[in-house]
């Protein structure tokens, strides 16, 4: 490109890359540390709205419906049911999982919410509503106040939950 | 409402994948010239700039109305930012429209809109959270399984999801400002698309757009333009928790809500007959049987069966998406602003090709984030 070269000639500059990164602190408080300390322990530990008695997991101190401080702990077994799900086979910067893979709505039995949950160890054309599944934790060593110590969840052999039993969780 | 307000011009871009012609101060002025020309106003008309647009972080661009108010004319004006998620340019209007209503401003300048181009949405949507294993992938796999469990409620045929695929990309053939034009759109080239959140298939989904809407709101003693006025009937806005025990995500009460308190304003009671013209916010396929059951246009279960039926077809008794929806156009801040200004170009009689003879009354939608924001308004030709 010749010194005398005109911005005119040139055109304008249509695009810049700028890449940005955001690490960030997070404060989980007193409710959502039980949750995470029950992580640790390797189990689910939900609250119980003292109100209309329906149990969140992970809870965040509160009911939204209620507005009333849930403060009893609930421990929540390792075994739930697929309400929903879909298959995920779209790649994206910073996708940590190979693809495809199934993306579920798990509700752990005695919880009244559903959390996303990876569901492995099953050919993605096999998984369906109501499957039952169990989670695989890491190694005990491994096990943090994250979930993190959640492997992913895999069918628990159980027969399927009749529609019935979660179609209001949908 | 005190005052009465109408919408008196209207503008939008050419809406494409990649307008690296301007910048986004050029992508958004684009728009409201278009709008202002429309009212036969120019800059100093207006009194008051409301601008919206979906999360900083798609751009990485923070609080960008703070560098874009010499763009818009807003220098030395008030200068509002709103925030909705994915029915941001839904609610952009309504605030807009709120400052007239309230007898604070006389005319109003509302503009919304997203450079996706220079975004990356997939990542800014699929950020991992501190409770949540890092699985979603974007609107996508968050909206797939709330799919599917429409489908296992109503009992729809899987075929459903690729009638409004096709229908809303033949609707996009008559609007030259929609991002896709696909002439050869029909259910194989859908069925044929790759799958990407199972159940949905990328010609299930919305694109990726660049663009930007306008409007100019007015009080009843400052209408100008052309074209007749479109009178708001009826405006409302609703939320509600994303989680919540009990939350019926297929069918959210926050909707329900919001439109229960647009038709009161209206005074509407049978949505199907009383309104001409409806431009409601389906990103993905399904979500039209899905909000013709929320919006009230039919029975809990039924929302396929119009679809099917081609009720909701350009030529059906009420017409969903003439301008070709979100499937054919996904700026995302300004789609929900796209679905309210395509229902203001119906009364008042200027969308062309896509005009619905006759639209005398007509419903925009818009919602966002996970199905927990709602905004509405209801358009007419006659004054209330």
């Amino acid at each position: 490109m010749s010194a005398r070269t005109t911005t005119e000639e040139l055109g304008p500059v249509t695009t810049l890359a700028t890449p940005i990164r955001l690490d960030f602190e997070f404060t989980p408080g007193v409710a959502q540390s039980r949750f995470l300390r029950g992580l640790e322990k390797g189990k689910f530990v939900g609250q119980r709205c003292p109100t209309c008695g329906k149990v969140y997991v992970p809870s965040r101190g509160s009911c939204p419906t209620d507005g009333v401080p849930t403060t009893e702990d609930v421990d929540l077994g390792n075994v739930g049911t697929v309400t929903t799900y879909c298959v995920v086979n779209v790649p994206f910067a910073g996708q940590s999982i190979e693809i495809p893979y199934i993306c579920a709505q798990v509700l752990l039995d005695g919880a009244n919410i559903s959390f996303m949950g990876l569901i492995q160890e099953i050919p993605t054309d096999e998984i369906r509503m109501g499957m039952r599944v169990e989670a695989v934790w890491v190694e005990p060593e491994e096990l943090t106040p994250s979930l993190a110590s959640v492997r992913y969840f895999r069918p628990s052999g159980e027969p399927d939950a009749d529609y019935e039993t979660y179609k209001d969780y949908l | 409402m005190a005052e009465y307000c109408a919408v008196i011009g209207v503008g939008q871009t050419h809406h494409k994948s990649k307008r690296d012609d301007v910048s986004i101060a050029g992508l958004v002025r684009e728009a409201a010239k278009m709008a202002l020309a429309d009212a036969d106003l120019t800059w100093t008309d207006i009194d008051a700039v409301v601008i919206g647009k979906a999360p900083d972080m798609f751009e990485g661009n923070m609080m960008p109305e703070l560098y874009l108010a010499p763009a818009l004319g807003a220098v030395g004006k008030p200068m509002f930012r709103v925030h909705t998620a994915g029915s941001v340019g839904g609610s952009t209007s309504l605030v807009a429209a709120h400052l007239i209503s309230s007898g604070i401003h006389k005319r109003v300048l509302t503009v919304a809109y997203e450079k996706q181009s220079d975004s990356d949405a997939m990542w800014a949507l699929s950020v991992p959270q501190p409770f949540a294993a890092p699985l979603l992938a974007g609107a996508g796999g968050y909206f797939a399984p709330h799919i599917r469990a429409y489908m296992r409620r109503s009992g729809a045929p899987e075929y459903i999801g690729r009638m409004v695929a096709v229908k809303d990309r033949i609707n996009a053939l008559r609007n030259p400002y929609a991002h896709l034009h696909l002439p050869d759109i029909d259910m194989k080239m859908v069925e044929d698309s790759m799958m990407l959140w199972d159940p949905l298939r990328y010609l299930e989904a919305c694109p990726s757009s660049d663009g930007a809407a306008a409007m100019v709101l007015a009080a009843e003693d400052s209408l100008s333009g052309s074209y007749p006025p479109a009178w708001i009937h009826g405006m409302a806005m609703r939320s509600e928790p994303t989680m919540f025990a009990g939350r019926d995500q297929v069918n959210p009460q926050a909707g329900r809500d919001c439109s229960a308190d647009v038709y009161a304003q209206a005074g509407i009671t049978n949505p199907r007959a009383e309104i001409d013209v409806a431009e409601v916010y389906v990103p993905f396929s399904w979500y039209e049987p899905m909000w013709l059951e929320n919006l009230g246009f039919c029975d809990l279960g039924d929302g396929w069966k119009l679809t099917e039926a081609g009720a909701t077809a350009f030529e059906g008794d009420i017409p969903w998406n003439t301008s070709g929806g979100v499937l054919s156009s996904n700026p995302i801040g300004a789609s929900g602003m796209l679905r309210f200004l395509e229902v203001a170009m119906q009364v008042r009689g200027q969308a062309g090709e896509h005009q619905i003879d006759g639209a005398r009354r007509a419903l925009g939608q818009a919602y966002g984030g996970g199905s927990q924001f709602f905004s509405m308004w209801v358009l007419g030709s006659d004054k209330p």
